[in-house]
Formats: structure tokens, C-alpha cells, sequence
């Protein structure tokens, strides 16, 4: 059976205020780097996933993303997908 | 007749709800384990402040699956009592028990500090005890209280009688001041203050004694 190597990637909704993304970019302003406007923290969880083709891959992958690693109420989130040939890393 | 506490890997106020519930208030207590699927003789149920399964991913995401859970939300479905406090009530969002989600302190610290709350529906069964606009003071511990929930979705709750409890003072940026809220049914209610940390006046006051004693209504 197939590998598939993916990253979920799992943000907050624009609406959604991040203090920590905000103590952050303070921080990066003391380290003196100007000039960020915006800097929202995220997650990205890396998922090996063993499936019989990438249609089942993805259909796993949009049952965990929207139910277990992210709360649709107040996050978002996307999954890059890879296939491994033979399990070995690309 | 007795009220069920639920008890998670992680759970940490469990105890402090059974002290509170049977030496402050005489009401019978059983501890229900997060793998027990019998809610057998039990009128209420209480899930507790702490960390369940060490809020991994987000408070309550894991919690969510637990076998006990399943039964809790049976027995709500059928008009059950069922309440909430603080990690409780972060559970009871990721369960879709109640709605919107609980994220990090507006300042990022952890805030553990009596609050004045002021009763915004006292016709909630769980509330009937005080008055409108009453204003009571219950301690509040938690790094993860800002209620969030977009704005018409809100208002509806509003309109609905629904958002039962706000702060005062917001301390940590929740919309709507809310810190506590109930399903439209009413049966369920979420809190992120502590009512079981305040029943005995040795220990700062009882005004948690007349919510708690409303599980059993």
C-alpha cells in the first residue's frame, strides 16, 4: 500500500485574535527587524498515512483536519500531500 | 439520586466538586471514570475544572472521545442536567454541546482571581436561585477563557436567553463579557469561573452554593 506523506496545516481565522502571534511580533521588533505587519502562529502536523490511493489519502485527511486537528469554529486548515514511491523519502 | 463527576487523566478540580457538592450541600456524588459507559441512578452531571488528557492539541480536543462522553451526551440529548466548569465547559464546546470555542487569554496569562459576575438570565434553571443583574463573585483559574464566537451567532445567543453569566470586568477579552452560557434547551451549561470553590465562607464566600445546588434542581 502506498505512503502518503502529508502536512496539515492549521491556522486561526482572520476574525480570530492571536495575542500570542501579537506578543511575537513585538518581540520582533525589539530584535529589531522592522517592517512586519502582520504575524499569525499556526500549526503544522505531519501525518504519515498509509492508503490505497491518494482519493482515499485526501478523504482520511478531511476527516481528521476538520474533526479532530482543527476547530472549525475558530481555525482553518489545508493539507499539502505527497506519495511516497516505496516509502522512501523524496 | 446523585450526581455524576466526571474524572479524566488530568482532570484536577474532581475533588474539589465532590467536597463542595456532598460536604457543603449533602448532595450524594459518584465519580464517573472517563472509560464508564453506566450513567445508572445519576440526575446530574458535572464535568470538572483541570487539564483533561493535558489539553494536547486544544483544551477538550481529546477529552471529547472519551467513552463517558458519549453517555454524557445521550443523557443531555434527553434533557439531562449537565455542567461545565472550566475545562468542562472547554469540553462541552468541542463536543458541540454548546456553542463557540474557548482560546488564549487576551494578555496571555494565566488568571486566577476572584471575579464579579453579573446574572444575566436568572429564569435558567440553573440560575433561578439569583435575581436579575445580581452580582456575585466566583474565583476564576484559567489560561484559555476568551470565549469566541462570530457576532450574529452571538446576538442570537443573546436574544436566546442563553449567555447566563458576564463578567464585569471582562479579565480576558471573552466577546460578550460571556463567562457562562447554555444550550438553547437550557439543560446544559458551560462556566469558565470555579461556583465549587466558592460554597464554604472559610474559603472566600458561597456564592457558587445556590448554582451547584441547581443540578439537582
Amino acid at each position: 500500500m502506498p505512503l502518503f506523506k502529508a502536512r496539515v496545516l492549521v491556522s486561526l481565522r482572520p476574525s480570530v485574535l492571536d495575542p500570542a502571534g501579537e506578543a511575537t511580533r513585538a518581540a520582533a521588533r525589539r530584535l529589531g527587524v522592522d517592517g512586519v505587519q502582520r504575524l499569525r502562529i499556526g500549526k503544522a502536523i505531519e501525518v504519515d498515512l498509509d492508503a490505497p490511493d491518494r482519493a482515499e489519502a485526501l478523504a482520511r485527511l478531511e476527516l481528521l483536519g476538520d474533526r479532530l486537528l482543527a476547530n472549525p469554529v475558530i481555525e482553518n486548515w489545508s493539507v499539502e500531500l505527497a506519495e511516497l514511491a516505496g516509502g522512501v523519502e523524496p | 439520586m446523585s450526581v455524576g463527576v466526571v474524572v479524566f487523566p488530568g482532570s484536577n478540580c474532581d475533588r474539589d466538586v465532590r467536597w463542595a457538592l456532598e460536604g457543603c450541600l449533602g448532595m450524594p456524588t459518584r465519580f464517573l471514570w472517563h472509560e464508564e459507559r453506566d450513567l445508572g441512578g445519576i440526575e446530574a452531571v458535572v464535568l470538572p475544572g483541570g487539564f483533561s488528557y493535558g489539553d494536547y492539541l486544544r483544551c477538550g480536543a481529546i477529552a471529547r472521545f472519551a467513552p463517558v462522553l458519549q453517555a454524557v451526551r445521550e443523557f443531555a440529548a434527553k434533557g439531562g442536567p449537565v455542567l461545565g466548569i472550566c475545562n468542562g465547559f472547554q469540553v462541552l464546546t468541542e463536543m458541540g454541546l454548546l456553542p463557540g470555542a474557548l482560546t488564549r487569554n487576551r494578555d496571555l496569562h494565566f488568571l486566577c482571581q476572584p471575579v464579579e459576575l453579573v446574572v444575566s438570565n436568572p429564569s435558567s434553571r440553573w440560575l433561578k436561585g439569583y435575581g436579575h443583574g445580581e452580582t456575585i463573585t466566583l474565583p476564576i483559574a484559567h489560561g484559555e477563557g476568551r470565549f469566541q464566537l462570530a457576532a450574529p451567532d452571538l446576538e442570537r445567543l443573546e436574544q436566546e436567553g442563553q449567555v447566563v453569566l458576564r463578567y464585569a470586568a471582562n479579565p480576558n477579552g471573552s466577546v460578550g463579557d460571556v463567562a457562562g452560557l447554555t444550550n438553547a434547551a437550557g439543560n446544559v451549561l458551560g462556566l469558565m469561573p470555579h461556583p465549587e470553590r466558592a460554597c464554604d465562607p472559610r474559603t472566600g464566600g458561597i456564592d457558587g452554593r445556590r448554582l451547584l445546588a441547581a443540578a439537582l434542581g
